[in-house]
């Protein structure tokens, strides 16, 4: 609690002053005698602190672990700020048009930038790639941060990934000839049923509440694996015999799941046994008490294991005020020992192509890394990347996915007719953006078909 | 009711105090007019705003065709339905012990006074963390021995269940800004009142019900209509209890806004629930009319 006041005093003052300037800054495209001030605002903000704003790490503990532990030695005051997706679009998009900008550097994830990169938003960093060439950055990530163009517009920052976490009193109930480390859907029901029955409580749990990530299940996890693909197979048979899983394994969940966000909680609670969800929500639950709880890869479907790894970067908008002290800032967070602090306190790990992890690393972190490096190196692996080029539409993508929940599972409708009327509604959402098909679905010419 | 010398006395103040209590009121104006009306007006236009701007129905249709907003209007009408009466009725005699100066009165103003320093979502956090499987409220019933495991309050499967730990909530939140404005008309009751009913030989319930409540009734009316439109507002306590197991207006104008990132369907919402909120207000006008209004 000591520290959570005064940071939350100086980013809301500071967002006020920001809106001031903002509004400053519109206004002197109409009023030149509005400039000089504008102008001053912005040069007195270059000299001092540097403005980093982020879709990751927005819950307030892990903002105020990005402040004290993170940005706390480097030699300039930054605030960071954390923003959801949509508003921190909307924000850097109308710092371009209004030509003047108080953001230094954005984090977000590979899909979160693809949008302002796409509408040349982004400073070309193919110099700055150049010269941190020794950090020993996955390749495949090098490639993903040109997005579909020829020069990197970001740089990768951090990786993280989704996967199960189990009390370790449930791993005695697993089926017979399952093995935690290669479990089957089937199998994972299967255990469900067997905590049932032998404990009398449905034991499995879903982040299903408003804030949780179940979508990114069904797109990254589930969906690959019944179907080996996501968009193009949404309503195909492998579809239907995925949500006819889903259906049965939420009937062995605890049906508190409408309300989970974060899985750590229940699962420390005990409310939940086994249970998915992102490493950064599963975290505290295995920091806490690792002895207590196992880590293990996601599910092996029909067509493999399909997985999301989270791919976060740093870039720089065109309107940064302060180009070369941006450059400095994202030196800074990319260097070997404030990515090492970010995995020691945020759980998120380096994008190396090499497992880097700090020796000293927390043994519930260790437990996540191994699961995740197991999961992504298991022979049937199906990688899905972050839906990618959705801009504005990246939310109602998600929600075609909950709703489909919601009306097959919560609901009990017939799988067949929800899918079709789903379907139209998903191609809708990726027409309005034209979006191509991402992986596991295969490349596309033009608007991604839904299938 | 006023006489001759009464309304020049009205017109002498007037004069005295010449344009002082506009400048008083000014800021306050201009506080509301900028951060309320303006963005009131501004909502009501996005509602009816077609894709390309100009005017359609367009928002409107899809609020209503939306899958989600019936429940939506329901949970929403029903809590209001069922919380406002459990509410009034509890800040009433919160508000009556208060005014019965026993001792340590101001301790109970205190008391009772103190959820209203919380915010919403934090009630509704700590709430949850009653009515939760491993929450307070079990862990007290298996050790009394009442449930021999957890019952599971906050279940999907059960509607009724889910909106009941809302009333209660809500009940525990937002009971005392009704009895702050009761207490504060209760002490606005000239004692000669209760102090004639007595020598007339009243019962207690007498005195609420002759002298109190008709004297309370400006009030009443203002506590009713204030607690109505928040309980249109209800948002933070039913995310934190139910998360998306069950919706209610303003949710949904959030899910458009911030999910479905359009702002009009979200507009549609927000007018929506104005709409509610000024009818319930008129409702309550004309239900409990003041002496003044009846005169008038």
């Amino acid at each position: 609690m000591g520290g959570r006041w005064p940071y939350g005093l100086t980013s809301v003052s500071l967002t006020r002053r920001q809106a001031l300037q903002l509004a400053a800054g519109a206004a002197a495209l109409g009023l030149t005698g509005c400039a000089p001030s504008a102008r001053e605002a912005t040069e007195e903000q270059s000299e001092g602190s540097l403005v980093l704003i982020s879709t990751q790490f927005q819950p307030v503990q892990e903002a105020e672990k990005m402040r004290s532990a993170v940005l706390a030695e480097f030699g300039r005051k930054v605030e960071f700020l954390g923003e959801e997706q949509g508003p921190f679009e909307d924000r850097i998009r109308a710092e371009a048009q209004a030509g003047k900008g108080s953001v230094a550097v954005i984090g977000g994830q590979h899909g979160d930038l693809v949008g302002l990169a796409a509408d040349g938003l982004l400073t070309d960093l193919s110099d700055l790639t150049q010269e941190l060439s020794g950090r020993g950055f996955n390749p495949d990530y090098l490639e993903l941060a040109k997005v579909g163009g020829d020069a990197p517009v970001y740089i990768p920052w951090a990786q993280a990934s989704y996967l199960m976490v189990a009390r370790k009193e449930a791993v005695g109930l697993l089926p017979q000839g399952a093995d935690v480390d290669s479990l089957t859907y089937d199998q994972l029901a299967a255990w469900g049923q067997r905590i049932q029955q032998e404990q009398g409580s449905r034991r499995l749990g879903f982040p299903a509440g408003e804030m949780g990530l179940l979508h990114r299940f069904f797109q990254g996890h589930s969906y690959p694996s019944f179907t080996g693909a996501l968009n193009t197979q949404f309503a195909s048979a492998g579809a239907e015999r995925m949500w006819q899983w889903m259906r049965d394994a939420w009937a062995l969940a605890n049906p508190q799941s409408t309300g989970y966000a974060f899985m750590q909680e229940p699962l420390q609670a005990g409310e939940v046994w086994v249970a998915w969800d992102h490493q950064a929500r599963l975290i505290e639950a295995l920091r806490a008490s690792a002895d207590d709880f196992v880590a293990f890869p996601s599910p092996t479907g029909p067509e493999g294991l399909g997985f999301m790894p989270v791919l976060t970067g740093l870039a720089i908008p065109k309107t940064a005020p302060d180009p070369d002290g941006a450059k400095d800032l994202i030196r800074y967070l990319t260097d070997p020992k404030q990515t090492a602090t970010v995995a020691r306190e945020l759980g998120f790990f380096p994008p190396t192509a090499t497992q880097q992890l700090p020796e000293d690393l927390d043994a519930g972190i260790r437990a996540e890394a191994d699961a995740i490096a197991a999961q992504s190196t298991s022979q049937d692996a199906v990688a899905s990347l972050l839906p990618v080029g959705l801009r504005d539409q990246s939310n109602p993508y998600n929600d075609v996915f909950r709703t489909t929940f919601d009306g097959i599972v919560l609901k009990d409708g017939d799988i067949g007719p929800v899918l079709a009327a789903k379907a139209k509604e998903l191609q809708s959402v990726l027409d309005a953006v034209k979006a191509p098909c991402w992986q596991p679905d295969p490349e596309s010419s033009g608007t991604c078909k839904v299938g | 009711m006023a006489s001759a010398p009464a309304v020049a006395a009205k017109g002498d103040t007037r004069r005295r105090l010449g344009w002082a209590p506009y400048a008083l009121l000014a800021p306050s104006l201009v506080y509301l007019a900028v951060f309320f009306a303006l963005p009131m007006v501004n909502a009501f236009g996005l509602a009816f705003q077609g894709e390309a701007g100009g005017y359609s129905l367009e928002p409107v249709r899809r609020m209503l065709g939306d899958g989600r907003f019936g429940d939506a209007l329901r949970t929403t009408l029903l809590l209001v339905v069922i919380i406002v009466p459990i509410q009034f009725a509890v800040a009433m005699s919160m508000a009556l012990v208060v005014n019965a100066r026993l001792r340590g009165t101001d301790l109970w103003l205190y008391i009772f006074a103190l959820p209203l320093g919380i915010s919403e979502l934090a009630a509704g956090i700590v709430w949850f963390s009653i009515f939760t499987e491993q929450g307070w409220l079990n862990s007290f019933l298996t050790q009394l021995g009442v449930l021999d495991r957890p019952f599971i309050f906050l279940d999907y499967q059960r509607p009724v269940l889910l909106i009941l730990t809302i009333v209660v909530a809500e009940a525990w939140r937002a009971t005392s800004i009704i009895m702050v404005i009761l207490v504060a008309g209760l002490q606005g009751i000239p004692r000669d009142y209760l102090e004639a009913a007595d020598v007339f030989g009243a019962t207690p319930w007498q005195r609420v019900r002759h002298v109190i409540l008709p004297l309370l009734r400006p009030s009443i009316r203002v506590a009713l209509i204030l607690r109505t439109i928040l309980a249109f507002q209800v948002f933070a306590t039913v995310i934190a209890l139910a998360g998306s197991a069950t919706n209610v207006l303003a949710g949904e104008a959030y899910r458009w806004y911030q999910n479905l990132r359009d702002a009009r369907v979200a507009a549609a919402y927000a007018t929506l629930i104005l709409i509610l909120s000024v009818a319930s207000t008129v409702l309550f006008l004309l239900l409990l009319p003041t002496e003044e209004d009846r005169s008038a």
